[in-house]
Parts: C-alpha cells; structure tokens; sequence
C-alpha cells in the first residue's frame, strides 16, 4: 500500500514538471488540467499514510517511529504530521492542493497570465516534492517490522495541536500561490488593478487560516506547557509570526493596487517576500539552527536542501522583481497625507517591525559566528517590536477616514484629544483600585482605542444604522479585524502588566490564598488513561460568591518514557483561575507536599477572541464577490 | 505641494522611522541579549557581573537535586570540565528535568556568586536537547 502511496507522490512530481513546463509556456488548459492531476496523486499518496498510521502498520518507518497502537484514534490520524516526513507530506498535499484551487478558480480574462503562475506553481510543487522524496521520505519500509511502536511524542497528542499544522501550512503554503501570482505578473508586466483584484483572494485565503493556526499554536502552548504564558519569543513563534506581518502588509498595500493601481512594485514585492519568509521559518524550524521549544529531528543535510531552496527561489524571483518594477505603471497622484499615504506607513512599519523580529530571531546566528553563544528573549522584543507597532494602531483610527489622493485633516485635533482623554481615564483609574502602570494605561487605552475607532469608521461609511446590513462584506472584514486588534492588545496588555503568579507547595487539607481565592488541596489520587497514567490532584477554589473545582494532572507516558502537565483552568468570565502540578515531596517522616503554580490571567481569551475576529474578518473580506472580475 | 517637496517629506519620515528602529534594536540588544555560559567557562573567565540576565547550561550533576520545604529547589549544573555552578530555583521544574539530564537555566548572579534561576529548560522530548549543550558537550569531551 505506502509503496503504491510512493509511487502516487512520484506521479504528482512528474505531473508538477508538466504543469510547470506548460504553463510557463502559456498553455492555461494543460497546465491547469496537470496542476489538477497532481493533486489526486499526491492526495491519493498522503492518503496511503493516513492508512498506514489509522491500522498502525509498524512496516512503515515513520509509523514505527511515530504511533503506538495504545494511541487514540484520532490522534493516530494526526499523527501523520506529527512529524517531519508527514509533515512535509502534508506540506505538498496543501502545495498542490492550492495548485488545482488556482486552475479551478483562476477567471481573470488573461489566459497567458494565469498559465504563467499555473507554471511558477508548478516549479514550487515540483521543489517540495523534490525535498519530500529526496531528503524526508516517509514512506520507507521497516524490515522486520516492530511489534510496537515507539508512540508520538505526547505532547502533541491535544486536539488543538492535532489541527494546528494543518491551519499553518493553509497559511505558509497559501503563500506559495501568491508568490506565484506576483511572479507571473511581473513576467507579463501586468501587476495592476485586474492583477490586485485576482490576488487577493489568494493573499486572504492564506492570511486567515496562518492567524488561526498561529493562534491555535499560542493556545496550546498557554494550556499545555504549564507556563502560563500565551507567547515566548521561541524562533519558531517568530517564523510565523514574520509570514503573517508581511501578509497583513501585503493584505494593506493590494488594496492600493486594486483601487488605485499605484503600490504595484510593492505589492507584487510583499507578494514575494511572504512566501520567503514561510520558507525562511521552514528553514529555522527544520534545520535546528537556533534553539527552540519545538522539536523535530535535527538533520544538516535537510536544513542545506531548505536553504537552498529559499536562496534560488527566492533569488530569482527577486531578480524577476529588479527586472521587471521599473517597468510597471504607477497611478494618480498623492500626498503623504491620503489613503495612499496611510497605507504606505501601515507597510513601513509592518515591515521595519518585521526587520526586528528577524533581527532578534537571527541575531544569535551572527553572534555565534562571531564566537559568542547568546539567546535574545522577550525584553529585546518588548523594546523593540511593541513601541514600533504601538504607532501603527494609535494611528489606525485617525487615518483609516482619509480619503484617496489628499485626506482632510480639519479633524485632526479632535483625534488627539480623544487619545489623550482615553490615557488620562485609564491612568487615574489605575490610581484607584486597578493600580495600572503608565504605560499599561496607554495599552488599555490603545485597545479601547481601535474598537471605538473601528465602530466609527463603520458609522462614518454607514451614516445610518438601516444601512448597516448593507456595507459590503469587506468593509464589516475590515471592522471586525480592526476591532479584533483592539480586544488582542487589551488582553495582551493586561496579561504583561495584571497577571499574577504564584509558587505554592500543599499537603492534602491545606489552604493558600491567590488574588482573592483562597485555594484548597483536597488529594491527590492516581488515575490511568489509555496510553498514560497520572498524578490528579484535586483542588477547591473558592472566592465570595464563586466555588471552582480544579483538576491538574501530571501525565506520563511509558510508550514515549515521558512526563507532561495537563493544567486545569477555571474561566470566571473576566480572569483564568490556572493552576499546573508539579510534583510530590515527600519530607523524612513528614507529610507529602505537592507543588502547583497558579496563575491569575485577567481577560486572557480577548487574545484569542481577537486574533479569530482578525481571521474572520479576513474570510469576509475574502468571500466578497461585489465588484469581483473585471476592473470597471 | 510640489512633487520634489513631497519625496522629501516621504524620504524624512522613512528615514527617522529607519534610524529610529535600528536605534532601538541596537540598545534592546545590547542590554537584552542573554550571554551563555558553562561551568567550565565561567571558572576560565570569571564570574559574569552580578545582576546581569545570563543563561547557565550543562547538566543536572546526579545526586545534587535538593528540595526544599516549599516549592524551592537547588542543583548544581556541571559540565566535562569537572567545574559546577550552584543554582537554586523555586517553581515547577520542566517536565524532563532530571538528574544527569541536560538543562539551559536563565536566571542572575548575585555578589557571592550563587545563581538564581529565573526560568529553566530541559530537553523536548527524548530526542530533543537544548543546541548550545550539544556544542559544548563536542567541545569539551
């Protein structure tokens, strides 16, 4: 069966060459048909290892490797990605997936065009199938085949991290597609406003799925690491976080492109830089270059294949750019203060805040060959990426109003004053019962800031609440993200400067006190589940008016002859009550005493309610079709 | 405004946004990146200043691990160069923490030279472990 899947993923590879080789010869339908072909094979391969891994064939390395049979179902599937081999599987699978969406969907009147990136996505499938078969086969046989194998490592057996690479690779390699876009626009000179028209659909489709699957990602790493924490700087939080900075600039500077035909150089720029950055964290995660929380096998010779791949793709589509901008038309004319301008400084600093993502994530690189091992951790970050976007939203609000060409500034000092208003309201709050720093005041006010902002700018463009229904679906997209971004920075503010925690250490009947709970160890008991067995505690929280039972469990897995935490978290509404084991000890003759840190997170989930508002409003803004096809 | 005046302006907001950025991440990394350190590196080279964030990396020395009544614990971290460091940490130790294991801990030193950890990592998985260990585990074996 894995060899039929073999020789299905050599099919695709045969299949991705014709596709690319007719499309760059301008034949649409051939290329399409191929593009399309390529996909059920490699569909149908991938479909071999869900097999191999659902009936736990150990035959199958990666199988062996990665499942046992004690594993639950689902987690069985998902474990066909739960590492490098499936992965990249998985990888082609969505390549060549956005491939065939592409032949499928692609109605723009220009043929020619669109085979060209029918044909530039056929070189990137073609490359990942390479890579795949060449340097990270999963679909080599084990002889004689295990009895057993050596289980999945245990921290990924969690429904959110089981649909978290899926999300993910949506996002990295729907970037794949719009680099492809960007180049065989720059190939026909053509990066105008049909061009942005059909691109950004494509730039959505990958924008939406990479928010929630990073999203997904930060929530995993909050309730299962037993950190307590929503965002570690780690490398590769970084790689993805880079990909989505430059598609939210991309998703800004297309719509310039789309209504005014101007920003073309630097659309089709960004359009080729996002994929880069997918394939510079692809690059970051698998090599083991830098020092990470994530782990996957570390293997030189894939991390050589991957920078390779970076440096030629890459390269030339950076060459095709240098060629090929000087000789794209620009459109009207337009002052710095204008949409244009606005959405000109939305880019600058999404990519300058970029720059010091990059330069933090890489610095330890340089360092080290300059013969220094360092690690450049939040503080750095904090310094630098947070003040830098904090001008972006403060000036969100204002200049989302502007008008095209030259904005009105007549109201520009009514802006000011509701600012400063909102930061003395949050400070002299703070003196009373919150105790809010300064700058956690600014914070606040700016995620108070863009909500109101963007339900302004919604009224501005309504002007009466029956119209409401009837604003196009971009524009609620546009109100629903920006507001997300509010809810996100009110919750990430808080979660810096108002979340408590604490170290405790309890024997059974012993009470402590945390930020207005008072915190009862009941026992702790043993229990056993399907592949692991546990230490339980049992927890009674309790505040005037409100009782809570918590559960945290230290797990562990023999399979994989490994410990995790399964934290406990009690949501009250406006706080998350969390609570993770530690482990027992046991003093000479003494009782034993169980550690647990507790933390107090306040409006925790507005991170996560907001990044899924920025990718919902991003699916809006994709779904609409008003105005859609030809450019009037 | 004319078309020249207008690059200008666009020239000068670029440019101090640029200057401004590199100006903050040059400070942010000189005070904010983590120095590592090993046993053996810090008894050639001496102490790093008191109070500095820095990362100590080696391995758990086996019967080190002391518990404390609370939540405290402390180890000494060793490396092949037979030199230890003392560390004392009071939290839940990552999940593979273990004795003879390796282990990266960022934390200070204080004027006498014990070290406070702030956080701590231990390998990933079984197949995982911290890269700074695995070059200075080459280097000095």
């Amino acid at each position: 069966m894995i060899e039929a899947g073999h020789f299905a993923a050599i099919l695709a590879l045969v299949f991705s060459a014709v596709q690319a080789f007719t499309g760059l010869r301008g034949n649409r339908g051939q290329s399409g048909l191929f593009a399309q072909l390529a996909f059920a094979a490699m569909v149908f391969a991938f479909f071999t290892l869900l097999w191999a891994f659902a009936r736990s064939d150990f035959s199958v390395q990666l199988v062996a490797a990665n499942s046992h049979t004690l594993k639950p179902f689902v987690y069985k599937l998902a474990g066909t990605w739960g590492n490098h081999e499936g992965s990249m599987a998985l990888w082609c699978v969505v390549g060549l997936g956005f491939g065939a969406a592409g032949a499928w969907l692609l109605k723009s009147d220009r043929p020619v065009f669109e085979a060209r990136a029918l044909g530039v996505q056929g070189i990137l499938s073609l490359s990942s199938l390479l890579y795949l078969l060449l340097a990270s086969s999963p679909f080599t046989r084990l002889d004689p085949a295990p009895l057993q194998g050596q289980g999945l490592n245990p921290l990924l057996q969690d429904p959110a991290l089981a649909i978290h690479p899926p999300m993910l690779y949506l996002g990295y390699v729907g970037y794949s597609f719009v680099f492809a876009l960007a180049a065989a626009g720059l190939i026909e000179k053509r990066v105008d406003r049909q061009w942005a028209k059909t691109a950004r659909p494509w730039a959505l489709a990958a924008f939406v799925p990479l928010s929630l699957g990073i999203a997904l990602g930060s929530y995993w790493a909050y309730y299962e690491l037993g950190w307590g924490g929503w965002w570690f700087w780690d490398p590769v939080e970084n790689a993805s976080l880079m990909p989505w900075l430059i598609g939210a600039a991309l998703m800004h500077s297309i719509i310039v492109t789309e209504k005014r035909g101007s920003f073309a150089a630097w659309t089709s720029l960004l359009a080729v830089l996002a994929f880069c950055f997918s394939l510079l964290g692809a690059f970051l995660v698998r090599s083991g270059v830098l020092t990470s929380v994530h782990a996957f096998a570390v293997d030189p010779l894939r991390g050589s294949f991957l920078l390779g791949g970076l440096l030629v793709l890459g390269g030339s589509a950076l060459l095709l750019f240098a060629l090929r901008a000087p000789k794209l038309k620009g459109g009207p004319d337009w002052l710095a203060t204008s949409r244009e301008g606005a959405l000109m400084g939305n880019n600058l600093i999404l990519t300058v805040a970029t720059a010091t993502v990059l330069l933090g994530t890489l610095f330890p690189l340089i360092a080290e060959a300059a013969g220094q091992t360092i690690s450049v951790g939040e503080p750095y970050f904090n310094l630098t990426f947070t003040p830098i976007m904090a001008l972006a939203l403060l000036a969100l609000p204002v200049v989302q109003a502007w008008a095209w060409g030259k904005a009105d500034l007549s109201s520009l000092w009514k802006w000011a004053g509701g600012f400063a208003g909102l930061v003395a309201l949050f400070w002299l709050a703070g003196i009373g019962p919150f105790d809010i720093p300064l700058m956690a005041g600014i914070g606040l006010a700016l995620g108070v800031w863009l909500i109101v902002g963007a339900g302004q700018e919604m009224w501005r463009r309504a002007k009466s609440l029956g119209r409401l229904p009837k604003m196009p679906l971009r524009v609620w997209g546009m109100t629903l993200a920006h507001a997300g971004l509010g809810l996100f920075v009110i919750g990430a503010v808080l979660q810096t400067s108002g979340r408590t925690q604490t170290t405790l250490a309890l024997e059974a009947g012993e009470s402590a006190n945390i930020a207005g709970w008072t915190v009862t160890l009941e026992d702790v008991r043993s229990i056993e589940g399907p592949n692991w067995y546990a230490d339980r505690a049992h927890l009674i929280a309790t505040k005037p008016g409100t009782k809570a039972e918590l559960n945290p469990q230290k797990r562990y897995y023999p399979a994989a002859r490994m410990p995790t935490t399964e934290t406990a978290i009690h949501k009250t509404g406006t706080a998350d009550l969390y609570v993770a084991l530690g482990d027992g000890r046991r003093a000479a003759g003494g009782p034993t005493r169980w550690t647990f840190e507790v933390f107090v997170n306040p409006l925790i989930d507005f991170i996560y309610v907001g990044v899924i508002l920025i990718g919902l409003g991003g699916a809006l803004a994709m779904f609409d079709r008003r105005g859609s096809g030809k450019v009037s | 405004m004319r078309a020249r005046t207008k690059r200008l302006w666009g020239v000068g907001v670029v440019a101090a946004l640029l200057i401004g950025a590199v100006a903050l991440a040059s400070v942010a990394l000189r005070q904010h990146a983590d120095l590592f350190y090993t046993p053996g590196l810090i008894a050639e080279k001496g102490h790093p200043d008191a109070g500095k964030r820095v990362r100590v990396g080696g391995w758990v020395q086996t019967g080190s691990l002391e518990y404390g009544e609370a939540a405290d614990m402390a180890f000494l971290i060793e490396d092949n160069s037979g030199e230890t460091v003392a560390v004392s940490y009071t939290g839940i130790a990552p999940d593979l923490f273990r004795e003879g294991e390796g282990v990266v801990a960022t934390g200070r030193f204080d004027e006498a030279g014990n070290f406070t950890a702030e956080s701590i990592l231990a390998k990933h998985d079984e197949n995982y472990e911290p890269r700074e260990l695995k070059k200075a585990g080459q280097a000095s074996s």
